[in-house]
């Protein structure tokens, strides 16, 4: 009996040993995000935010560009040659130092590929001593915002294969990649090299979870210490878990209507205004997404800063003004209530895909607001390609999508693509406004604050007078961290979660 | 034995072709541009899809004509070479080995499970026909058969994960994960697999030869153990093969919601991105793991029922 009991205590001991060894090791992140190749224009996002790989340039949660790889930049007198000067004590994974040849083959490469740098007017990028050169056809002064992008990670030679095929992921951050199981774990260590010092926790691991309502299962039962991206309708009952810690950021992420303006419908800005004015913002907003503060009341969210216009009018929510502008417009009533005008039915279609899943339930929201007012709406719900397939094709009547503003930490870099003449995949349609293309080229060239702003300012402006996209809501993120741990933050452009700051609590 | 095995063979022969073929046609009747989605797999709903979609055109080949592009993957099949992920740019083989391994570990504990579960349930319930072990199995098969696998497996979750704090609620990598995924699906399996080893206990223990066996004395378990359990088992084996299906359909289910990455997640992916050699892939394993396990359960038939053997 003694000797019984003496192997159960043992047993309970070895096991508790063995469970709190566990917990105490490993920290436990989950996101949505999955892991498709592992080239930098596909998941770079998830090595950069996990601290693997790094860029030159990054970005603190104000929105102000900080040195990474890069310790200093500097643009020549002619604004034609960039320099981004590499910090020395920089080593990547495999031992071998961060050298600035190293750091331009991995932007040449970006550049030949699908990422931002492609948007760049580059004519091309060199190494000279301890600077990565980048020279260009024209002046471009937001250069060092598009070395923020996940897709100009900087990878070790060792990254790629003969034909330039990214092989593995060398990079100089924190941690190292120690297991891929793709598309769904990543297996991650301290790489004991880096230039900011250790990381709090040796070994992180990285499960992606595609459902919601498990994520919000992982957090709750304690199995993971750190969640991102939880759905509104978890959010409410993570709070009341005394274990959880919940943190929320408003991100430059916002949910537009975006409108054929070439075709009959929403031709005029009056229709367009007429549409806007017959949407409940915070209607939507507080029963999907439950948070009323983010009805949006112009198209970049207060985090965005001087992008941000506190003076303008805002958007509101008036059927009846709606009603009176379609009304104006030539629009009348037929005999089962839908507008008409010569005879064509105020009918459209509203395509919306579910890689979010707020926007379909969001589309049908709209569906049944439009009808207030007289217009006729067919919600279909499809893949995310359907909406740059049919702006390609001019069918696309409206779609509902969720464009993010900080894909580069400078929005020109988004107002150049989607509201130049011709639009874009995921802004404007049949909109063009020569005003617009003036100050985005001013803005892209103007480095200045102080001298940016009011080019900024009446960007803002037009696109709130003209409404080539109609602005639904903005967008939060919510992070749930387990007590366990200390020391999160929360980023709000999404660039870099700090893992390497978190440390276990006592 | 060599001709049940070469007649095997030759099915699963037909069925890669078949598969292969019907999911490359089925692919490309979907509408919709394949290059736009492919490009929207890579590099996700915020990237300038349009732009990115032109070099996936030029890198893929997809303008060459349709045959051209069978023939190619006819051709890489024989030489037993599934090409390359259009998504990833992996070989779909190498995906394949780490999926179809996960999927298999799933589908063979939630099998073994639902064979520890429903046959022994069927037995009690069959030997004593509408008695109250009866109709509580009925009940209990009707109510877990009904629910769907995904709320099924949430309630799992609850249960063990939330309240009890047993087992992870997702992931994978150790036994502790695969146990609530292999439940969903083994407590589906079990809830049919019981009411057929039911009835045929219950059909076996009308026949003469049951009657004949008590009737000359022989104590209660070893009439069930000698003239019932192996009668009973061949209904219950033979109709294994039809519940691979419920697997097949289930493990689709069940990895979404349990972030388990095996062919079925892959599948799903697949399909959503255009990715043509891994769809063709995963349901190229998926029906010959169709085929393995029909060809398993026929064996197993034959070894249980002379009478099969001395037809054939």
């Amino acid at each position: 009996m003694h000797s019984f009991r003496t192997l159960a205590a043992a047993l309970a001991v070895g096991v508790t040993a063995l469970v709190g060894s566990a917990q105490a090791q490993v920290l436990n992140v989950v996101g949505p995000w999955e892991i498709a190749g592992i080239d930098p224009a596909q998941s770079g996002y998830v090595f950069s935010r996990l601290q693997v790989a790094e860029t030159l340039v990054s970005v603190d949660p104000s929105g102000e560009l900080v040195p990474a790889l890069a310790e200093t930049w500097s643009v020549s007198e002619d604004e034609l040659t960039w320099r981004f000067t590499l910090r020395g004590d920089a080593v990547f994974h495999d031992g071998t130092p961060v050298t600035a040849a190293a750091a331009a083959a991995s932007l040449r490469r970006a550049y030949e590929g699908v990422g931002v740098l492609t948007q760049l007017p580059i004519a091309e990028i060199t190494h000279d001593g301890q600077d990565v050169v980048l020279r260009l056809d024209k002046p471009f002064a937001a250069v060092p915002a598009y070395l923020v992008n996940f897709s100009t990670i900087i990878l070790a030679p060792t990254s790629f294969d003969e034909s330039q095929r990214v092989t593995q992921i060398v990079g100089s951050g924190p941690y190292k990649v120690k297991k891929i199981t793709p598309p769904l774990k990543l297996e991650l260590e301290n790489a004991g090299t880096w230039w900011g010092g250790q990381p709090g926790i040796d070994e992180v691991s990285y499960l992606a979870v595609g459902r919601g309502e498990t994520r919000a299962l992982m957090a709750e039962s304690g199995e993971a210490d750190l969640v991102f991206s939880m759905l509104p309708v978890s959010v409410e009952r993570l709070k009341r878990n005394p274990r959880l810690d919940v943190k929320i950021a408003t991100i430059p992420r916002t949910r537009i209507l975006k409108v054929n303006a070439a075709s009959p419908f929403f031709d005029e800005a009056e229709e367009r205004r007429a549409v806007s004015l017959a949407i409940d913002r915070v209607g939507i907003t507080s029963v999907i997404l439950r948070n009323k503060q983010l009805a949006a009341t112009q198209i970049f969210p207060p985090a965005l800063g001087d992008w941000h216009a506190d003076d303008l009018a805002p958007l509101t929510y008036d059927p009846e003004e709606a009603r009176q502008l379609l009304a104006a417009a030539g629009w009348q009533p037929g005999s089962d209530g839908i507008l008409e005008q010569d005879g064509r039915r105020f009918s459209v279609s509203l395509i919306t895909y579910a890689s979010w899943p707020e926007l379909p339930p969001i589309a049908t929201a709209l569906q049944a607001q439009l009808r207030q007012v007289g217009i006729e709406v067919r919600v279909s719900v499809g893949n995310s390609s359907e909406i740059p397939s049919r702006h390609k094709d001019g069918t696309l009547e409206m779609g509902l999508i969720s464009r993010l503003y900080s894909i580069v930490p400078d929005p020109v870099g988004t107002l150049l693509q989607d509201y130049s003449p011709g639009g874009s995949d995921w802004g404007s349609m049949g909109w063009a406004n020569d005003e617009m293309v003036g100050l985005i080229d001013k803005l892209i060239a103007t480095s200045a604050p102080e001298q940016r702003a009011p080019y900024q300012h009446r960007a803002v402006e037009i696109l709130q007078q003209e409404l080539p996209s109609i602005p639904v809501t903005w967008s939060e993120l919510a992070i749930v961290a387990n007590k366990r741990v200390t020391g999160v933050r929360v980023d709000p452009l999404e660039v870099n979660y700090g893992v390497a700051f978190i440390r276990w609590a006592d | 034995m060599r001709r049940f095995l070469l007649s095997r063979l030759a099915q699963a022969g037909l069925v890669a072709l078949v598969v292969g073929a019907l999911s490359f046609v089925l692919m490309r009747a979907l509408p919709g541009d394949a290059a736009m989605r492919i490009a929207a797999g890579r590099y996700g709903p915020d990237a300038r899809i349009a732009e990115a979609a032109e070099k996936v055109r030029l890198e893929l080949g997809l303008d060459r004509p349709w045959f051209v592009q069978f023939a190619d993957w006819l051709g890489n099949l024989l030489s037993l070479n599934l090409g390359h992920s259009l998504v990833t740019g992996a070989p779909v083989l190498e995906e394949l080995e780490v999926q179809l391994g996960a999927s298999v570990w799933l589908a063979a504990a939630a099998v073994v499970l639902s064979l520890l579960l429903g046959p022994i349930i069927g037995v009690v319930a069959g030997l004593r026909p509408n008695g109250w072990s009866d109709r509580l199995g009925l009940a209990g098969s009707v109510m877990l058969r009904a629910l769907p696998p995904f709320v099924l497996g949430l309630l799992l979750m609850l249960i063990f994960a939330i309240w009890l704090r047993w087992l992870p609620p997702a992931g994978f990598g150790s036994w502790r994960e695969l146990v609530l995924p292999a439940f969903t699906l083994a407590l589906g399996l079990a809830a049919v697999s019981s009411r057929v080893t039911r009835n045929a206990i219950a059909s076996v223990t009308k026949a003469p030869y049951f009657t004949f066996a008590r009737h000359k004395g022989l104590p209660e378990a070893v009439v069930v153990r000698r003239h019932g359990l192996r009668n009973a088992a061949i209904p219950v084996v033979s109709y294994l093969g039809v519940q691979a299906i419920y697997l097949v359909e289930g493990v689709v289910v069940v990895e979404s919601i349990f972030a388990y990455p095996g062919i079925g997640h892959a599948l799903v992916h697949a399909i959503v991105e255009r990715d043509i050699p891994m769809v063709q892939g995963t349901a190229l394993a998926m029906g010959l793991i169709f085929v393995a396990i029909t060809a398993l359960a026929d064996g197993a038939c034959l070894w249980l029922d002379p009478r099969l053997r001395r037809a054939s």
